[in-house]
């Protein structure tokens, strides 16, 4: 049974006032345990209000949410959801408010109650985790570091509660490109180590393409494609519907088939597209028989 | 670049002026105008109109001029409809737009961005560059953007590689973006045609060194 459920699930903001603005409309979405899903769409598509019903933050004004099968308008479920579900949000580093790196991470485990040694192991376990295990990290400030570090110190911070499922709301907007890369790696490691569930919120298609297991296209508060990335991606037509820009790899595609390429699929990565580009030239100069080689 | 902060040692000058000399720095900031990252920590009015306005008003300049500069950044930057807006209704891309609008209203002569688009989505971001291309063509303006997003910077007459507080390469894109590239030593990544571009030339295709813009990817592999 998926791990998550949305069942025709309609949420408005402001509600009954003036102000009413409707965010998701009946929109229906399974997530697999141990999936890495990456959540795609305009601003404004429902992203970050599906993000929210994940931990219970909202719930629906219609059709319901299940987690590990049990349903988040429940009061006794909502209850323990914050420990099940670990949520990041957009510019997590604005809610530091700790001295040390250590208070930061710990702050969640000491609220669940925990002996101190069990804190301590979490913290460590946290850090390890997101790659910032270096000595003298735990002591420093986190207003010191980096915006890439302060990003997975945040990270960690949720992983001490040991969440199931991580849901991730534009992760790594504003970051530079080398702490984006291992904030990513980081990421994998957690669903292939630790399987957990990942659900990301991002409007960075290339990112999406490289790292989700399956993709979830948000148009006006549905789910107007969902799959494999392999196969969302490759309806061009679609994905553009939903006013998004293809992945790189796919767009360079769409754009030598407009000139008769004739290329099937849809690359994810720079070099799945080298490969193709490579493999459909080839074909054609042999298949010509103008005796190029390559 | 605009004297927010100084030199420990060495000097800056603009249009050789010194910035270290304070009875300079306002005509500097007139010259030399800043776009922050976050597009919420730089407006000030209550409407786009009057944020516009702030500038040339600090500058001292008559009320018909101080309406007129208004109205030529308002053109320019294509938010002429917004002027009653208050900015704290725009979407992330327009208040970009319009922190551009506050600096050309002092009749800036060089614009410096940093990482204007990176907190924007993908409409937003498009109508940043834009923007900034249309101003490179149309204004005889000086552009120093700040990014990490190498798509970006393709468009520059010339780039500067910075690591460490230290210039590494200073060139042309295609010096920078060349195979003899280091940009993956200081953590940033080459623009997506040249990487593409790079791996087929490993597969021993025949294509220039480097390929910068997707348009000039297709026309190249087309003619294979």
């Amino acid at each position: 049974m998926p791990v998550i459920i949305f069942d025709q699930v309609w949420h408005a903001y402001s509600g009954g006032t003036p102000f009413e603005t409707v965010s998701l409309c009946g929109l229906n979405l399974e997530v697999i345990e141990g999936d890495l899903v990456g959540l795609v769409g305009l601003p404004g598509s429902g992203k970050s209000t599906v993000l929210k019903h994940l931990n219970g933050l909202l719930q629906p004004d219609r059709g319901r949410v299940l987690v590990d099968g049990a349903d988040t308008r429940d009061k006794k479920v909502r209850k323990n959801l914050w420990m099940k579900v670990g949520l990041v949000f957009q510019y997590p580093e604005k809610q530091f408010f700790e001295e040390t790196v250590y208070r930061e991470v710990s702050f969640g485990p000491r609220n669940l109650g925990l002996a101190e040694p069990e804190i301590d192991r979490r913290v460590t376990e946290a850090l390890a985790m997101v790659g910032l295990d270096r000595p003298g990290m735990q002591q420093l400030s986190p207003f010191r570091l980096s915006g890439g570090e302060q990003r997975r110190v945040a990270l960690a911070s949720v992983l001490a509660l040991k969440p199931r499922i991580l849901a991730l709301d534009e992760p790594t907007a504003g970051i530079d490109p080398a702490s984006r890369k291992k904030f990513f790696q980081g990421l994998k490691k957690l669903r292939d180590d630790h399987g957990i569930t990942v659900v990301m919120a991002s409007h960075n298609m290339d990112d999406v393409a490289a790292l989700a297991d399956r993709v979830v296209v948000l148009n006006k508060g549905q789910a107007v494609l969902a799959g494999p990335a392999g196969k969302v991606f490759a309806d061009f037509a679609a994905i553009r519907g939903a006013g998004l820009e293809l992945p790189f790899p796919c767009e360079v595609i769409d754009r030598l088939n407009e000139s008769g390429f004739g290329i099937e699929g849809a690359p994810l990565t720079t070099e799945a597209a080298a490969e193709e580009i490579y493999d459909r030239l080839r074909d054609k100069n042999y298949g010509s028989g103008d005796g190029r080689t390559f | 670049m605009n004297g927010l902060l100084l030199p420990t040692s060495g000097t800056v000058t603009v249009d050789g002026m010194d910035t270290r000399d304070p009875s300079l720095l306002t005509e500097i900031r007139r010259r030399v105008g800043f776009v922050f990252q976050n597009p919420d920590n730089q407006l000030v009015g209550t409407t786009v109109e009057e944020d516009i306005a702030f500038g040339p008003e600090n500058l001292g300049m008559s009320p018909d001029s101080i309406r007129e500069s208004v109205r030529f950044a308002m053109r320019v930057t294509g938010l002429e409809g917004l002027a009653g807006r208050p900015p704290h209704t725009l979407s992330g891309g327009q208040k970009q737009l319009l922190a551009i609008a506050g600096a050309l209203a002092m009749k800036t002569e060089c614009l410096v961005l940093d990482e204007p688009t990176s907190m924007l989505g993908p409409a937003g971001r498009r109508s940043v560059l834009n923007l900034l291309r249309k101003l490179r063509e149309n204004l005889n303006l000086t552009l120093v953007l700040v990014t990490h997003f190498m798509e970006e910077a393709v468009f520059a007459d010339r780039i500067l590689l910075v690591d460490g507080g230290r210039i590494v390469m200073d060139g042309a894109p295609a010096e920078v973006f060349g195979s003899g590239s280091r940009i993956s030593s200081v953590g940033l990544e080459l623009p997506g045609p040249a990487e593409l571009a790079g791996r087929l030339r490993a597969y021993g295709l025949d294509l220039p060194d480097p390929v910068l813009t997707l348009d000039d990817l297709v026309t190249c592999l087309c003619r294979l």
